[in-house]
């Protein structure tokens, strides 16, 4: 099931690990500007597939097709300068910098020259770039704070902060809320409410009031394929997944 | 019997149990259910001693175990099969029970007889006895796991997930041997995610969400009404 | 090259790769066990060699000098393990790298305090020449490579069958499972350092009647003894042993060409070698 005009497209993706085969012949297809939940039971396969997304895995056979441009098989950082940004479930960012120059890192990747002798405080584009996307997670505050001083919840939000920083068109979130409280889950659905204006989101989560809160379409996974696809209350409504969901 | 007052517990910064409350009785199998990441195997490693728990109290039989290091615990009559079974895979299936038989107090007489009433219950075990713990299958694990609980005598097992990455059809068998279990006298808290066999097996079930108990009732009020259950773990 | 002097050359490589089998058996099991890489293992053995040496020089007998030398450096090992290490489990392991190395310094200069600087003896238990084709090769030197073989099988034996040999490889392999068992996982890791410093100071006593005690007698063996952990695949006890004969047999050989002080480069490139092309160890089996 692919459509032509999505900004993130896989076709027949397929991932075996030996005898294991862990995705199974994955065909979806993200719209611009859609957040897009994929979900699915313990072992579906979701991390594999944002591996695969992210370079981080090789598909065994599919393609991955991201802006029109086939990069399957690209290793991370150039999906990274392509566009495509992803946050992970255990925090990545550097904790011995301030919560600026995490910021700042990341969004000076994206201004790559060589004139090596330059100090980065002359890079005063970067510098902005970095306040802003601080300022649209509600972290400016915080700029001169060492990142390991914040609390958890501010640290996923650094996250991605950072992720943003890069200037990406699909930003992968990889259960965002995980070890979250109810008020920090409610803050972070807020903040990438926030942030999905100008962006496409694919979003990995368990937790299914976040899921059906944020989603405006939901891919589910079952043993490594695709079970359902929809908008949230046609997968609510679909018993197959809720045979899958309580069942296993 | 084991009582779980308020439990917090971290992992690093962040604050995975917000506030467990769950009681287990003597004899009584307790169902824990809950979808992924909501604390479930977090609450186990609690009790064992293999998280700290922040704040709250865990109790066994009256006596405090926050604190307690983890190799006690057997002796207290707690034991525990994980999640992913953790069946050690360079030793044999006898000498992974061993480590579980050749505790302090055991007579060669009692060390037999156990050993003789678990290849009973699992015969397969007896087979392969001296075949590798690495060497088996994934449902074998499974069962030397519990069988090793089962040889420390216990008055409670933790039971993390045991159907989990199982085939189907070897999940009745996970189901009798949880009920044979608790006919020998041994209670049970098992964290499941799989719903028919928890309302099976269970007296009464609690569900988990974000790191706390959100509900609990009898596996009889669940089982007669399960809307509560499509809320938790449904989608 | 005669033949002749090939097969002197295989005995000795056998003796010294025995003896350093013994060293070496204590290291990779305290690394197996507690991912300890223990700098100080070759002072264990020093100190192992002045001890057998006073109570030698008091009761003229090799045993009893052995004897208790295995007992004095295996109950300083445990102190050593619940004072020192056993703070510092689930740290960086650069903290135990250090830690062991600050002990290693603090043995070495304690021995100097102790008993001075010059060299003690024990004298062989069994003396006495036998012939070995064109040499006189002295009864004594097969004598440590048995001893050697005989602790090693022992240790084999109780690893294999004993109780306590169960505890310690389950721990080995799951710590915190081992912990769920009601195995007393700091206890064994006290034992094992125990056991790994016991044997570290029987090498040292076995060995000194050939190169006398002096402080720095650790010094070459933790060297070599390190080259044949990482070569035989750390934390594994069959491959330490053969990487230790294996290493020994080539530099013997290899002192046939070259001197024996050169002959020592053999096992640095058997060293660079495994880590460049086999990583995990020579003598276990291929990763999957």
């Amino acid at each position: 099931m692919t459509s032509a005009t999505g900004i993130l497209r896989t076709d027949g993706l397929t991932v075996r690990f030996g005898g294991l085969t862990a995705l199974n012949n994955v065909s979806l297809s993200v719209p611009p500007g859609e957040i897009r939940a994929v979900i699915g039971p313990n072992g579906a396969g979701k991390s594999t597939f944002f591996n695969c997304l992210t370079g981080v895995i090789r598909p065994t056979a599919g393609r991955i097709v991201f802006n029109d441009e086939d990069v399957t098989g690209l290793p991370p950082y150039l999906i990274s300068r392509k566009g495509l940004a992803r946050s992970y479930q255990i925090t990545n960012i550097l904790p011995g910098a301030t919560v600026l120059e995490n910021v700042r890192i990341a969004a000076q990747s994206r201004r790559h020259n060589w004139r090596m002798l330059r100090h980065h405080r002359a890079y005063t584009d970067v510098l902005d770039r970095a306040h802003r996307v601080l300022a649209s997670v509600g972290l400016d505050g915080k700029a001169a704070e060492l990142a390991a001083n914040l609390s958890h919840g501010e640290q996923r939000t650094l996250e991605i902060a950072i992720a943003l920083a890069t200037e990406p068109k699909v930003l992968c979130l990889d259960e965002p809320t995980a070890g979250m409280s109810v008020a920090e889950t409610h803050h972070t659905v807020e903040l990438i409410r926030h942030i999905a204006t100008n962006l496409t989101i694919l979003i990995v989560e368990h937790d299914m009031e976040v899921v059906m809160g944020l989603a405006s379409a939901i891919t589910v996974l079952h043993y490594g394929e695709v079970l359902a696809e929809g908008a949230p209350a046609e997968i609510q409504a679909n018993a197959r997944v809720q045979e899958v969901y309580l069942k296993i | 019997m084991l009582s779980l007052r308020e439990v917090h517990a971290h992992y690093g910064k962040s604050h995975v149990l917000h506030g467990v409350t769950i009681d287990v009785g003597p004899r009584e199998v307790v169902g824990l259910l809950g979808r992924n990441g909501v604390g479930k195997s977090t609450t186990l490693k609690t009790i064992m001693g293999l998280v700290r728990a922040s704040d709250g109290s865990v109790t066994f039989e009256g006596r405090d175990l926050i604190g307690v290091a983890t190799y006690r615990l057997p002796a207290l009559g707690i034991s525990y099969v994980p999640e992913d079974r953790r069946v050690f895979r360079l030793l044999t299936v006898l000498e992974n029970l061993r480590t579980g038989l050749d505790r302090a107090g055991m007579t060669p007489e009692r060390r037999q007889a156990l050993l003789a009433k678990v290849y009973d219950y699992f015969p397969v075990l007896r087979e392969r006895r001296h075949q590798a713990g690495g060497t088996l299958s994934g449902g074998e694990q499974q069962m030397l796991a519990i069988a090793r609980a089962m040889v420390l005598e216990p008055k409670i097992i933790l039971l993390d997930e045991p159907t989990e990455g199982l085939m189907p059809r070897m999940v009745g068998q996970i189901r009798q041997i949880i009920e044979i279990l608790n006919k020998e006298g041994v209670a049970i808290l098992l964290v499941e995610q799989n719903v028919p066999l928890t309302l099976a097996v269970s007296d009464r079930v609690y569900i988990m969400e974000k790191g706390a108990v959100r509900h609990q009732a009898t596996a009889a009020a669940l089982r007669a009404d399960d809307a509560v259950i499509h809320q938790y773990l449904g989608v | 090259m005669a033949l002749d002097q090939f097969l002197v050359q295989t005995v000795n490589g056998l003796v010294s790769g025995m003896i350093l089998a013994l060293v070496a058996s204590g290291l990779t099991l305290i690394f197996g066990i507690m991912d300890v890489v223990n700098f100080a293992h070759g002072d264990l053995l020093m100190l192992g060699a002045f001890v057998g040496s006073g109570v030698f020089m008091s009761s003229g007998n090799f045993w009893a000098a052995l004897i208790s030398a295995v007992v004095v450096i295996a109950a300083l090992g445990a102190l050593l393990q619940v004072t020192t290490l056993r703070p510092l489990l689930g740290r960086d392991p650069l903290t135990t790298i250090l830690a062991t190395f600050g002990i290693s310094l603090v043995l070495q200069n304690y021995a100097l305090w102790q008993w001075g600087p010059s060299a003690r003896k024990i004298s062989e238990p069994i003396t006495g020449q036998f012939q070995l084709l064109y040499l006189q090769y002295p009864v004594y030197r097969i004598a440590i490579a048995l001893l050697s073989a005989a602790i090693i099988g022992g240790l084999w034996l109780f690893m294999k069958y004993g109780t306590y040999g169960i505890w310690i490889r389950a721990t080995t392999q799951d710590r915190v499972m081992a912990s769920a068992m009601g195995i007393p996982v700091p206890v064994v890791h006290a034992a094992v350092f125990a056991i790994g410093a016991g044997m570290a100071a029987a090498s040292g006593v076995l060995f000194a009647p050939m190169v006398g005690v002096t402080q720095t007698i650790g010094l070459d063996f933790t060297l070599r003894a390190f080259v044949v952990v990482v070569v035989g695949g750390m934390g594994n006890l069959g491959g330490s042993i053969l990487a230790s004969i294996f290493v020994s047999l080539l530099e013997a050989y290899a002192s046939l060409f070259v001197s024996p002080a050169q002959a020592v480069i053999v096992s640095f490139i058997v060293l660079v070698l495994t880590l460049l092309f086999r990583p995990t160890g020579l003598f276990v089996p291929t990763p999957k």
